[in-house]
């Protein structure tokens, strides 16, 4: 330890010895090297309990979240023998088995549409839903390598996860599609709200999967325990029975899930049966928001932690 | 000159021990909160005990331009250090700030993804290391041609070779432009050529303006590329000045010299490295040795599965880089290649005396496997002396130049008179 020597001599020392880099620096360098700000761009400290957001950090990254959801999709289409077929094939077999189950023996009612639409509007949504929250609950555990590698705000992470979601329920749409067009369901002007509900369903799949991954990184039961919950979450949401089967206390408890407001105002958008129901949806956007912005500042604490411990 | 990267009383602790080890689970979390107060009461101070201060009070200021090396042994804090810059960890204390955007290169291809083809892959890499898209498109022909795979980049980069797969990975990092460039031991890769290419290339970096961080254990290559080094040991700054005395301060200190390994970290692999060591006739450690001894190292390894086609090899360097030879368990037993049973192995393999020069060597560690190349290696695991105790050169007052002075069988006949 007696070879400590000082700093600040050091960097006079070789500033001295090298002039001549010096100045080939001031000749080609391009100019926005040339001069030094006044400010730090950035500092590097350690974090106080309450972490900004950095929203701008986010946009400066966007491409970054294009190529990690490109590349998401690509490598699972890839990958996979069905590759794009299994986006179709997932919620459309769940809707024949739910149409035998449900629609013929236990004969739930679906609001005047047909079961099978009926049921396949909702499985739409929540398949979406499912796997978006899956996929971004174990997509930092995943990218552990590029964590501990590279810097870059690491919600974009969950929410490729989220995005390549996307790609799936636009492939799956078509077979709803398809199904509007066997029973002859008209069109109305409702389904023009459509893309907001598939906007609000990805930011509450965004919230729920950008806290649970960020839990994962720190548990791993998150991962054992996440396909058990997202399958309770369905079985409280109006998936394969109408919100209008029940009732009372049990109908105000079904509206606190922010999935139902969505989902029920998916299948007016969609059929065009009733009027939007504004209370359910106002309350799904509220409960949806608050989620997301609760996880967001809460990914902030633990990010801090994410390369010292994956 | 202004000073770029300002660092100022920079420290990092990492928790040891069970209860922050890799990671916890729920129930752990819950017992652990039901229990606190009992444990306060326990614990007596001992919690200090079980933290590593991976970088302690360290100061020091980067002038714009500079190319700046960062030497010390394994464990030293380099690495740590170039994360904190990178940003990809949080530092405990202190403050950097910095005045221009950073690159980091702390591995080459980070980010890579095995099933997608070459293009693919520089754009993804390219936006993972922080590039925009325009520049990438822009930079794609100097890419391609800087790692000359024009011929496979339609191809998954899972059929690429280990060597082709390297420099596409370099090539995607070297044409980052950030002010500031901070770059870990990625020279350790890739063939003697392509490494000399990496060389130049970085050189070209640093004449641009830019400022460049680099930690290498090739103290030839920090010798070329660095105007100045920063010395640490055990998360300190212990010497800071021009290359060329900081790197003979590093290798006169005794810092360098280890004759012994130990693994530290719990890697679950197929294969792991636990030991390896430089020991003389009696089995005793030691890192000075003499000219005319031979050289026995030992090494342990446990195979938690079995195994094919694998080898246990070392490969022994001077300090400025330069590979003498490689060698591995399956030279002298080919069955070696067939199945390796779980369980703890030692392996021995000895230098004759009289062979090596005298000098500094490092020794890496090599577990390779015969379908995806080297899967692991332990850099430096022993850096040891060659002590003069006469050798021919030096009987006659000589120094000889070259890795090894062996004692060869000259026959000379007088043919004619």
């Amino acid at each position: 330890m007696d070879l400590i020597t000082n700093e600040s001599t050091g960097v006079l020392e070789s500033a001295a010895t090298n002039p001549t880099t010096a100045a080939t620096q001031a000749e080609s360098s391009p100019p926005s090297i040339a001069s030094l700000p006044d400010k730090p761009l950035v500092v590097i400290e350690p974090s106080k309990s309450w972490v900004p957001l950095r929203l701008r950090d986010l946009w400066l990254f966007r491409e970054l979240l294009y190529f990690l959801t490109w590349r998401d999709v690509k490598v699972r289409y890839k990958q996979t023998l069905l590759g794009a077929a299994w986006a179709i094939l997932q919620p459309l077999l769940t809707m024949l088995i739910f149409t035998l189950l449900f629609g013929r023996l236990a004969g739930i009612k679906s609001d005047g549409i047909p079961y099978p639409a009926f049921a396949y509007s909702g499985l739409l949504i929540w398949t979406f839903l499912a796997n978006a929250i899956a996929n971004s609950g174990n997509s930092l555990v995943g990218s552990a390598n590029l964590i501990t590698k590279i810097y870059f705000p690491r919600m974009i992470i969950p929410g490729a996860a989220v995005g390549a979601g996307l790609v799936d329920l636009g492939l799956a749409f078509l077979i709803l599609v398809g199904l509007m067009i066997h029973y002859r369901i008209a069109v109305t002007a409702a389904i023009l709200i459509v893309p907001v509900l598939i906007l609000l369903t990805a930011l509450l799949a965004l919230g729920v999967g950008m806290w649970l991954s960020a839990l994962n990184v720190k548990y791993r039961d998150i991962r054992y325990a996440l396909p058990f919950l997202i399958q309770l979450w369905m079985f409280v949401s109006p998936v394969i029975y109408p919100a209008s089967l029940l009732s009372g206390k049990l109908r105000l408890v079904l509206l606190l899930n922010p999935v139902t407001g969505i989902i029920e105002n998916f299948r007016v958008a969609i059929f065009g049966h009733g009027s939007f129901d504004w209370k359910a949806l106002g309350l799904s956007t509220t409960i949806t928001l608050l989620i997301l912005v609760y996880s967001a500042y809460s990914f902030r604490r633990m990010e801090r932690t994410f390369a010292d411990i994956v | 000159m202004a000073s770029i990267i300002k660092a100022q009383d920079l420290s990092k602790r990492y928790q040891l021990g069970k209860r922050d080890a890799a990671y916890a689970t729920l129930r752990e979390a819950l017992v652990s909160a039901a229990s606190a107060p009992l444990r306060i009461l326990r614990r007596n101070g001992n919690g200090a005990e079980r933290a590593l201060w991976a970088l302690r009070d360290v100061n020091f200021e980067i002038g714009q331009g500079e190319v700046v090396g960062i030497i010390g042994r394994n464990g030293a804090g380099k690495s740590t250090l170039l994360k904190i810059l990178s940003r990809v960890t949080e530092p405990t204390t202190g403050r950097v700030e910095l005045y221009g955007r950073v690159g980091s290169l702390l591995e080459v291809g980070t980010g890579f993804h095995p099933e997608l083809t070459g293009r693919e892959n520089i754009f993804l890499n390219g936006s993972i290391l922080g590039m925009m898209r325009k520049e990438i498109e822009q930079k794609f022909d100097e890419i391609v041609a800087f790692a000359e795979v024009e011929k496979f980049l339609d191809t998954p980069v899972k059929r690429y070779s280990s060597g082709m797969y390297v420099r596409l990975a370099f090539a995607v990092a070297a044409h980052l432009e950030p002010e500031i460039l901070v770059v870990d031991e990625v020279l350790a890769v890739g063939d003697h050529a392509f490494q000399q290419k990496c060389l130049s290339k970085m050189q070209d970096v640093s004449i641009h303006g830019r400022t460049v961080l680099f930690v290498s254990h090739n103290m030839g290559a920090i010798s070329r590329l660095c105007q100045r080094c920063i010395l640490l040991d055990h998360g300190r700054i212990v010497a800071s000045g021009p290359t060329a005395s900081t790197v003979q301060t590093y290798m006169t200190s005794g810092l360098m010299q280890r004759a012994e390994f130990v693994q530290s970290e719990a890697v679950e692999k197929a294969i792991n490295l636990l030991r390896i060591a430089l020991v003389d006739e009696n089995d005793q450690v030691r890192s000075d040795v003499p000219y005319d001894r031979q050289l026995r190292f030992v090494l342990d390894y446990e195979v938690n599965k079995t195994v094919t086609g694998t080898s246990v090899g070392i490969g022994l360097f001077t300090v400025d880089g330069t590979c003498a030879f490689v060698t591995g368990d399956f030279d002298s037993h080919p069955d070696l290649l067939g199945a390796r049973q779980p369980g703890r192995y030692r392996t021995t393999v000895e230098i004759p005396p009289r062979w090596l020069n005298t000098g500094r060597y490092t020794v890496t560690v090599y577990i390779a496997n015969a379908s995806s190349g080297v899967v692991y290696d332990q850099l430096e695991a022993i850096v040891f002396n060659v002590v003069d105790t006469g050798t021919p050169g030096s009987r006659h007052g000589v120094e000889r130049k070259g890795v090894l002075q062996p004692i060869l069988d000259w026959t000379t006949t007088l043919t004619s008179k």
